[in-house]
């Protein structure tokens, strides 16, 4: 029954206001290819859990549909569609057993005999043992993978995860994260996955979309979003990025040149998203740890053709694996530069002139009319 | 001063117990004197250790069939309360509607309202209806005052129930009836029963509304009240300390499976 | 109900003309409330409203009665049984008080100090209400009884010659005294205000006392600024649950008291079931709700928690 593309979940124009005329999802389009492991990124009211609940049918669309491969299931309800959710903090029903938690959706749909299959279901996510225990005595990790059982066990055709790890701990997060992997690898459902830790996003997903607002900012794979954001929120909520505001001097070729702050700029005209006329103003891009830092008495060193920035360092702080600088330029105030502790200059401590510099192939420009500290709180805050 | 040091620390403990003690002091009397042998019609003075109400508990007239009585109309009472209040409560805590601030002040007002008030505007209902009064005028006016408190205790626990439970159930292939009948009745069971029990020793223990709408019918506490008029016999604390009796043993074996059940599953 | 024959179908199959989801339920909740509402609009308010007709109505027995906007019923009852309705509020607030001073510590020994007997004294607490109460009543009878040891002992220490001299008991005697039907109400009443008070307590953090104790409280001061003011849910709501219903009572003032100690329930019941003077019984029983409904209000405004429903 399954054909190529019968996993395909294809969002159509899909939005949702509630009643009181909040708008949590803006029409969207976003189809997500079958077999895939999908991650849906965003701050806590971005539209990312509604989006997903609509999918599940646990919300009713405002507009627009829902198909799943060739089937449109945007007027069934929950219980007819061939979609499985693992809930954010599980939902286990405390009243049933382990074995019969993974059991319901198989009896609800007529199927009599469960023994083989939850059992297999079980061991696929070592439960095998505590068949016969009550949730709450189990811990939070293994509560996590009965959810998973509970779902994969009904075979849906899409498998929606929503913020599945937001209730362990750093060190089990990590080990859940391999494993939900190796469980998908395992199955070759497509999975949905809701978060809004980007690192998760980015460990696990093979393409991810970055959620703002009730939009997609940016859908892409982890690699193509962190290192071609196309937008400021993207750029400050993955990872860090400093942003340089700069003005459009020429443009040669391949390349556009910016002025900012009477140094000069080069950046690849195909990294650019925004549309960069002479005198115009773009925002030009780097991640810390693409900057090297050179001590200013060594400025000749630094081969010809890179980007430079000079600034004093305002801060330190040594993290192990990296040392994180805080550079005071004059193009930005607060720039961030992670170098890797291979050779340490011992010169460089707070107070010392330092040139930045990293080369033009890793500049990304971005759209200058945006926000430049978009998605800089928010992702604080989801840290906090 | 040692012991003027532990007064201290117990006076709390010392007061508590003072007071369990002040509760518990009617149901030793009313034990103790159901093995009395008393002289005239009251049972209010002990006279003589004796077995005989206990050999014969249904030695007087009309005192089982009235007990009878009250048990049929308790047990009635409180399906209905129980019915229409679980039906109320979750109206209340799933689904938003229209004047529900009226609502909720139809159900907590009886229960801000004495009991005389009650009964005697339900008189004037039922004599101005022309109702024969009995069986069923007692049964409506229990059924009446035990749903407030049925909707109250059945409220508390849907409340803190997860909706998610639900959504699961249906993300499971559980329509709205399998929803309600395998996830939701079950979680919400230790309330309903709560409200249950609430609304049988409400029913089987009401007096001041049974009295003004029962006509000639005498249930348990009516003959209670009756005999206090006429005389005690030794049997009412005979079925009083019965009762006390199955309700603690009901709660003991109640408390004790559960306390096994926790064993095993840790 | 279609949702019900919704949920036999098979599962999977999609469906050929799906209904807009948008009417999914709406009903539901109207269904759901409409039995039980009808019940108490039809048996609880519409009753209020024949009480309040017929206490304006005149005319006899014999002849029926016609509502004739008689008014004066309010005033003649007032008039006459205001001792009764004063004796009603002071009897049940002394019992409210009463129940409060001995409730709380018994409360407080079962949310913090009673450890693995919690369960038994919650019974202890809770079991005495499947005794039928007019029996336990009757006990008091015995307990409180002129030759009993209760009185003899009140008699020894002198005690009875200062309730005497208040006006509380009446020479050697307890029973048929004011003494014998508060202390009947209190002891009615007080599982009502134990479990309110144990419930607001039971809430209440265990580490907030050490807290207290490490900002230097003692253990008096913890329990005035910290534990007190965070059980007044409890209190507010257990003096409720005991003043309403012994203001209202007469059970007790019958079983326990004299005819000097009627409260205005026993008039009520007297006039309804006994004399059969509809109007002045109705309009009595409406007074009474009014007054109890004014002072829950005020009270419940003054304490400051409103949402108790």
């Amino acid at each position: 029954m399954t054909t190529e593309n019968s996993g395909d979940v294809r969002l159509s124009g899909i939005s949702k206001t509630y009643d009181n005329g909040f708008t949590a999802v803006q029409p969207l389009d976003l189809t997500v290819p079958h077999g895939s492991f999908f991650a849906l990124l965003g701050a806590s009211g971005c539209g990312k859990t509604t989006t997903l609940r609509m999918i599940a049918g646990l919300e009713e669309p405002s507009s627009g549909t829902v198909h799943l491969g060739d089937q449109e299931v945007t007027n069934l309800p929950p219980y007819k569609r061939p979609v499985n959710t693992v809930f954010q903090s599980y939902a286990l029903f405390p009243h049933l057993d382990i074995f019969e938690n993974v059991a319901f959706g198989l009896r609800r749909r007529g199927i009599k005999s469960v023994k083989k299959q939850v059992e297999e279901m079980l061991d696929l996510v070592q439960l095998g043992e505590q068949a016969r225990k009550k949730p709450h005595q189990l811990s939070g990790g293994q509560q996590q993978r009965v959810a998973v059982a509970r779902a994969l066990i009904n075979h849906p055709k899409v498998l929606l995860l929503d913020e599945p790890l937001g209730a362990l701990d750093l060190k089990l997060r990590r080990q859940m994260q391999l494993e939900l992997k190796r469980i998908q690898t395992e199955v070759g459902i497509t999975f949905v996955h809701v978060t809004h830790d980007q690192e998760e996003a980015m460990t696990m997903a093979d393409t991810v979309a970055v959620m703002n607002a009730g939009r997609v900012e940016q859908l892409g794979s982890p690699a193509d979003l962190y290192e071609n954001p196309q937008t400021t929120f993207v750029a400050n909520f993955l990872g860090t990025s400093n942003l340089i505001e700069a003005e459009v001097d020429t443009r040669s070729g391949e390349d556009i040149v910016l002025k900012a702050g009477g140094g000069k700029l080069v950046l690849p005209r195909a990294r650019c998203s925004a549309p960069a006329q002479t005198g115009g103003k773009v925002l030009v891009g780097i991640r810390p740890e693409k900057i090297s830092l050179t001590h200013a008495d060594d400025a000749g060193e630094i081969p010809a053709g890179r980007n430079r920035i000079t600034g004093r360092i305002a801060d330190s702080s040594f993290i192990g694996v990296s040392t994180q600088y805080v550079i005071d330029s004059a193009v930005c105030p607060e720039f961030e530069v992670y170098a890797q502790n291979i050779e340490r200059d011992s010169r460089l401590v707070p107070g010392a002139e330092v040139v930045l510099h990293w080369s033009p192939a890793h500049t990304f420009g971005l759209d200058a009319a945006q926000d430049i500290d978009a998605g800089v709180d928010t992702a604080e805050e989801e840290a906090a | 001063m040692p012991f003027v040091n532990w007064l201290k620390r117990h006076l709390v403990v010392i007061a508590g117990l003072l007071t369990l003690g002040y509760l518990l002091l009617p149901n030793v009397v009313v034990t103790v004197f159901s093995f009395n042998k008393p002289k005239g019609r009251f049972n209010y003075e002990w006279q003589q250790f004796s077995t005989d109400a206990w050999k014969d508990p249904c030695g007087v007239a009309d005192m089982c069939g009235s007990l009878g009585l009250s048990l049929q109309i308790a047990v009635w009472a409180t399906i209905g309360a129980t019915v229409l209040g679980t039906m109320i409560a979750f109206a209340l805590v799933r689904y938003r509607f229209r004047a529900r601030g009226a609502v909720n002040s139809l159900i907590f007002l009886p229960m801000a309202m004495p009991e005389v008030v009650m009964a005697a505007s339900l008189l004037t209902l039922f004599l101005n209806m022309g109702a024969q009064l009995g069986f069923w005028t007692i049964l409506i006016a229990h059924i009446m005052f035990c749903l407030s408190f049925v909707v109250t205790a059945v409220k508390a626990r849907v409340m803190s129930m997860d909706p998610r439970l639900e959504q699961a159930a249906q993300d499971l292939y559980a329509g709205p009836a399998q929803t309600f009948l395998r996830v939701t009745l079950p979680i919400a069971a230790p309330g309903i029963a709560a409200g249950a029990l609430l609304a049988f020793a409400l029913s089987f223990d009401d007096f001041i509304i049974t009295n003004f709408n029962a006509g000639s019918t005498v249930t348990f506490p009516m003959f209670v009240w009756g005999s206090a008029q006429r005389g005690t016999p030794v049997q009412i604390n005979v079925i009083g300390t019965a009762m006390f009796l199955v309700a603690v043993l009901f709660v003991l074996s109640g408390m004790i499976i559960g306390n096994r059940r926790n064993r095993q599953k840790a | 109900m279609a949702t019900v024959t919704e949920a036999e179908a098979p599962p999977l199959a999609p469906r050929p003309a799906p209904k807009p989801p948008k009417k999914r339920g709406r009903l539901v909740p109207y269904w759901l409330l409409l039995p039980g509402l009808l019940w108490l609009v039809v048996f609880f308010a519409l009753p209020m409203i024949y009480q309040a007709s017929t206490s304006v109505q005149t005319g006899s027995l014999e002849e029926g009665y016609k509502v004739t906007w008689h008014f004066a019923t309010y005033w003649d009852s007032l008039a006459e049984y205001w001792p009764q309705f004063l004796r009603s509020v002071s009897y049940a607030a002394a019992a409210t008080v009463l129940c409060l001073l001995l409730g709380y510590p018994l409360a407080y020994l079962i949310a913090f100090r009673a450890g693995r007997w919690r369960n038994l004294i919650m019974i202890l607490v809770i079991a005495p209400f499947f005794t039928s109460f007019l029996i336990r009543t009757l006990a008091w009878k015995t307990i409180l009884a002129d030759s009993g040891p209760v009185v003899h002992t009140l008699n020894t220490l002198g005690v009875l010659d200062v309730t005497d001299w208040l006006g509380w008991t009446a020479g050697d005697r307890v029973l048929a005294t004011p003494l014998a039907v508060v202390c009947g109400l209190t002891y009615n009443f007080l599982p009502f205000m134990i479990l309110p008070l144990y419930t607001s307590l039971e809430r209440i953090d265990g580490r907030l006392h050490e807290a207290a104790g490490d900002l230097y409280a003692r253990p008096w001061t913890t329990f005035r600024k910290v534990t007190f003011p965070l059980s007044m849910p409890g209190v507010v709501s257990g003096t409720l649950l005991t003043f309403i219903p012994a203001a209202g009572d007469y059970v007790n003032a019958e079983l326990l008291g004299s005819t000097d100690t009627r409260m205005i329930g026993n008039v009520i019941q007297t006039q309804f079931l006994r004399i059969l003077d509809y109007p002045t019984a109705a309009a009595l029983s409406f007074i009474l709700m009014a007054a109890i409904l004014l002072m829950v209000t005020v009270y419940i405004r003054r304490s400051g928690t409103e949402d108790l429903v």
